[in-house]
């Protein structure tokens, strides 16, 4: 029933924004994986040749060459800072799930249950989602500054022989940023939360107290089960996030490699952006950041769009 | 907030309080860095290098906002900010709001794979695609009077293009469910009346998702505003960059004076802020719609 | 160092003008993705010699006020003296650097500054600059053989004009060893036996910090030259020799003889604050750049300062050697006017244009022969003086050596000095060949 003119705009209507997407979205996405075979330090094409067929003398860099696999085994085995990456991803990633999703939820359902003050609580809790990672990294700097700080000052650790280095010791450094991760991702999780909350049946509460339940009995065995779409939109957006952590490092390590914050996603960055590239090598990165990726949003598709299959 | 109080039994006194006092507790924690922030913000470098950021205020000043002013040049990073976050929310918006209505009230086979392509992008962590965005960008070229540089690297239409098409996924996500909610009889009397497609689209659909492109707008806007990684990554001149992303810049040339970087840092979130006073509810409610199913 | 690397990029303001002039230069298509065999890196020069007094543009890093300063009064002496137009345009100095390989593959200016060592062959060999022999014939009796070799590509041919460079050395405070009757050493013994004599006096022997990374580096560098030599130095930085060599073992070895010495802590400070603590008298030395502790003393305190050579380990190289980081000018192979370009890098090549260059500068030294210039110092003085006797000069780790190797060192140094240990340095070794094998192929 659409009309001759009618297909046309359709097809514009749908394709113009799908080609963007595909031009810059996923062309880029599956370009990074043919870039991850290769070795390639930016200057002239790629030879569609073995790396092999090219003399190697030392100081000289061989042209763009297709390299096999030799970058995904040298990431596995020979790069100092891939296994600590992964790790810390994972801590990242751990400390989303332990601790910043669970507080986000109890704030959401206190929150839902109109505590006096909710609206007070609720705006104040909810800033930190609105500001950019950098700002976010700029104002903690301030709280975690050797001398002069907030922490440091009231623990009385401010002097040159004293300190603790909260941003620059490794073994400190995460830890630190990760609260700073959470001071965001909590109220980000509360809100989400909330939005869900608010969309469950009051009626089935209503009948559950009723029954006699108790405000913790009615939570956790008729409302959060209810709740299975948000939970699985909370836990993949926590995974999304803990995977683009990103902003925090660069801008409190001022775009410098530092010890004690390596991550997949700043990895690929050092690798491309500088002087000497490692284009091949970053691409490796990121396609292990691609494959890793998917399984979240491979379980968020499937949730979102299972009804529509049907 | 819920408004079931007739039904629902009063809570033990004592849960209440433990409540409230935990909120309190909370509430204050989550406050206190930006307090600080502005607490040091306000204070001169001479008095807290002697004093550090914890003492008592002798003088308060406004001086380090002026300077943070005056000697960066903010008001350009601004209209950076400007002149690719307002292009970029409008194409968004409007992108999105064409392949929604496509893929919502036209029946054809590949509407669910066009959703799940869509919005599987706008979930990728950028890190996946730079490097051959990279390239790419150094690739194109632009004619010089869209671009400065006459390529689509380091140019104010390289990050909106980056930017639109990574907001697409989402906003296409939450207008599709939206417009399946927005009656179709309109839209079939219409369709009698032999108008055409985009008729229905721009006339009869599109004002009756004002909610949704309120709130997604006010989201998208807010999220293009603090990108940080394509505009570092994708733009090379200093003073190009959009406000998030030079405060990178901003930090090594203040180096020695942390309260003008946290002043610096403060003026870059009103317009945030501002979002945030007047807007809450659009953008919570953007973010609601794109979490729950419509 | 505070050229090179250094705190991260201060915001440049130059005018739009010049900003859409220098943005301007970079139209063209750049790399393909994945051009079937589109070599771009053809050894013919470009034919964009165009006039020889035609006006031409210069690529500039020094975004920071001072050097900005003194790079425009160069310029302008050099446009009058070689009769040619010239515009600069500067971009901020870590960006500049990180976006060098798309710069000289896009639309370079005809001029750019740069560095010399390995980071300037690196781009030699990829085709990007073009030789200046013909402008060295002209200049070359100027300047020393140690000068001559770290303008030079890999083939032998020249690829740059020096400008600056200054000494990496063991500074002190002249009154500290006057009332506490030191003796300034020679060789290594002396050395460890002062350092021990000062601890013992309840000073901190030598001031050291690592926290950005690089300082430490230096000291490597440093014993490695008075160690092993300059060859060996040299090849290890270009993965000729392996990292897993017994030499690389020794100079671990050596410097962990060093470390009761060195200042605690070394990873979690700032240099500036070593070299505070070296002002204060805290200190009894430090090892480090002219441009970095001189800069950093207060000038009422600075008459005081004074430095020494690092001092002899191997009596087969004595003090031959030292770092000396060189910046200078290259030009790139696409440029435009390159005759213009070369008459105007003829004239920067003379001790007139250092003279020129250098009237701000109180760290920094001339490469041009025996020249002493009326601003100098007595520390530049003495950085002629003894850089002078040196028969090569290194130009720091993280110009000999590829970046990604020298930030693999980085990482791997700051573990050696956490826990100096003949395991760690076993470990130390066997991840830097490792790397080095992948970064190097």
């Amino acid at each position: 029933m659409l009309t001759r003119r009618d297909k046309v705009v359709a097809v514009a209507m749908l394709g113009i924004p799908l080609l963007l997407a595909a031009a810059f979205v996923w062309f880029p996405a599956l370009a990074s994986v043919f870039l991850s075979f290769t070795k390639w330090t930016g200057v002239g094409g790629i030879k569609l040749q073995s790396c092999q067929n090219f003399p190697s003398a030392p100081g000289i860099p061989q042209p763009g060459c297709l390299y096999g696999v030799q970058n995904y085994v040298q990431a596995f085995t020979n790069y100092p800072d891939f296994w600590p990456a992964v790790r810390h991803n994972a801590i990242w990633l751990a400390v989303f799930i332990v601790i910043a999703t669970p507080l986000g939820m109890l704030f959401a359902v206190i929150i839902d249950r109109g505590l006096r003050g909710s609206r007070i609580y609720q705006s104040v809790l909810f800033l930190p989602v609105m500001l950019s990672l950098a700002l976010i990294g700029i104002i903690w700097e301030l709280i975690y500054s050797p001398n002069f700080g907030l922490i440091n000052t009231v623990i009385g650790r401010n002097q040159n022989d004293n300190l603790i280095d909260w941003l620059g010791d490794p073994r400190l450094n995460l830890w630190a940023l990760l609260v700073e991760a959470c001071w965001r991702q909590a109220p980000y999780v509360m809100v989400l939360y909330l939005a869900g909350l608010k969309a469950v049946d009051p009626s089935l509460r209503e009948a559950a107290v009723v029954d006699g339940a108790n405000a913790w009995q009615t939570f956790w065995r008729v409302v959060f089960p209810t709740m299975r779409p948000i939970n699985i939109v909370v836990l993949v957006v926590t995974v999304i996030e803990s995977l683009r952590a990103f902003d925090l490092v660069y801008i409190t390590s001022k775009g410098n490699p530092l010890r004690g914050l390596e991550l997949l996603s700043v990895l690929v960055t050092q690798n491309i952006v500088g002087e000497t590239q490692r284009i091949g090598f970053g691409s490796t990165l990121g396609v292990v950041l691609l494959v890793i990726s998917l399984v979240p949003i491979s379980i968020f598709l499937y949730q979102a769009f299972r009804r529509e299959a049907r | 907030m819920t408004t079931v109080t007739a039904a629902r039994p009063r809570a033990p006194r004592l849960t209440t309080a433990a409540a409230q006092i935990f909120m309190i507790v909370m509430t204050l924690l989550w406050v206190t860095p930006i307090v600080f922030a502005l607490y040091v913000a306000l204070r001169p470098i001479t008095e807290t290098n002697k004093l550090g950021y914890l003492s008592l205020p002798r003088h308060l000043t406004l001086e380090n906002f002026a300077n943070a002013w005056t000697q960066s040049d903010m008001w350009r990073f601004f209209l950076n900010s400007v002149y690719v976050t307002v292009p970029a929310v409008l194409l968004t918006l409007f992108g999105a709001s064409m392949v929604a209505y496509v893929v919502s009230r036209l029946a054809f086979w590949f509407n669910i794979p066009l959703l799940i392509l869509f919005t599987a992008g706008n979930l990728l962590p950028p890190q996946v695609i730079i490097t051959p965005l990279y390239r790419i960008y150094l690739a194109i070229p632009l004619p010089d009077w869209i671009s400065g540089s006459g390529l689509l690297y380091n140019s104010y239409a390289g990050l909106i293009v980056i930017n639109v098409s990574f907001q697409l996924g989402f906003c296409v996500f939450v207008l599709s469910n939206y417009m399946k909610t927005v009656p179709t009889d309109i839209d079939e009397a219409a369709v009698i009346d032999g108008a055409t497609l985009w008729t229905r689209f721009w006339r009869i659909t599109l004002p009756l998702c004002r909610p949704a492109l309120a709130a997604l707008a006010t989201l998208v806007t807010t999220w293009i505003y603090n990108d940080f990684f394509w505009a570092i990554t994708l733009i090379s001149t200093g003073n190009k960059r959009p406000i998030t992303s030079a405060l990178a810049n901003l930090q090594g040339q203040f180096v020695a004076n942390q309260n003008m970087i946290a002043a610096a840092a403060l003026i870059a979130a009103i317009p945030t802020l501002l979002v945030y006073v007047l807007l809450q509810k659009q953008f919570i409610a953007g973010l609601s719609l794109g979490s729950a199913k419509g | 160092m505070a050229a090179t690397i250094g705190p991260s990029d201060p915001l440049t303001r130059f005018s739009r003008r010049t900003a859409l002039k220098s943005l301007a230069g970079f139209a063209a298509a750049g790399t393909v993705l994945a051009a079937c065999g589109n070599d771009k890196t053809s050894s013919s020069s470009s034919s964009t010699s165009g006039s020889a007094t035609g006006p031409i543009t210069f690529g500039s890093n020094y975004s920071d006020p001072a050097p900005k300063d003194a790079f425009a009064a160069l310029v302008k002496e050099a446009s009058t003296k070689a009769g040619v137009q010239i515009t600069i345009n500067t971009t901020d100095h870590n960006t500049f650097q990180n976006n060098i390989s798309n710069y000289l593959q896009g639309t370079p200016d005809s001029l750019a500054t740069w560095f010399a060592g390995y980071r300037l062959q690196f781009f030699a060999a990829q085709g990007l600059l073009n030789p200046v022999d013909d402008v060295w014939q002209k200049i070359g009796g100027n300047f020393n053989d140690a000068a001559k070799s770290l303008s030079k590509g890999l083939d032998g041919k020249y690829y740059l004009v020096p400008i600056y460079y200054y000494p990496w050395v063991v500074f002190y405070n002249k009154s500290v060893f006057k009332s506490k009757g030191y003796t300034v050493p020679t060789t290594w013994e002396q050395f460890i036996a002062l350092a021990k004599k000062m601890k013992g006096d309840g000073l901190v022997p030598l001031a050291f910090a690592d926290k950005d990374g690089w300082p430490a580096l230096g000291t490597f560098d440093i014993i490695n030259l008075r160690t092993n030599g300059y060859d060996y130095h040299i090849k290890l930085m270009k993965h000729q020799v392996p990292w897993t060599d017994p030499g690389v073992a020794a100079v671990f070895d050596k410097w962990r003889e060093l470390t009761p010495y060195l200042q605690k802590g070394a990873n979690g400070r700032i240099w500036q604050d070593a070299a505070k603590a070296l002002e204060n008298k805290q200190a009894g030395m430090m090892f480090q750049g002219t441009n970095q502790v001189a800069a950093n003393y207060d000038p009422k305190n600075l008459p005081d300062l004074d430095f020494f050579v690092f001092p002899t380990i191997n009596t087969t190289y004595g003090t031959d050697f030292m770092d000396a980081p060189a910046d200078g000018f290259i030009l790139p192979k696409k440029g435009k006017n390159q005759d213009a370009a070369k008459k105007v890098l003829e004239y920067i090549g003379t001790p007139e244009a250092e003279t020129a260059f250098l009237k701000n500068d109180h760290w920094d030294v001339g490469l041009a022969n025996g020249l002493v210039a009326p601003t100098y110092n007595d520390i530049q003085k003495k950085s002629v003086t003894e850089i002078a006797k040196c028969k090569n000069v290194a130009q720091f780790m993280d110009r000999d050596t590829v970046p990604d190797m020298a930030n693999a060192m980085i990482k791997l140094i700051q573990q050696f000095i956490d826990s100096p240990t003949a395991a760690t340095i076993a470990g130390i070794q066997k991840s830097a060949e490792g790397q080095a094998k992948t970064i190097f192929t």
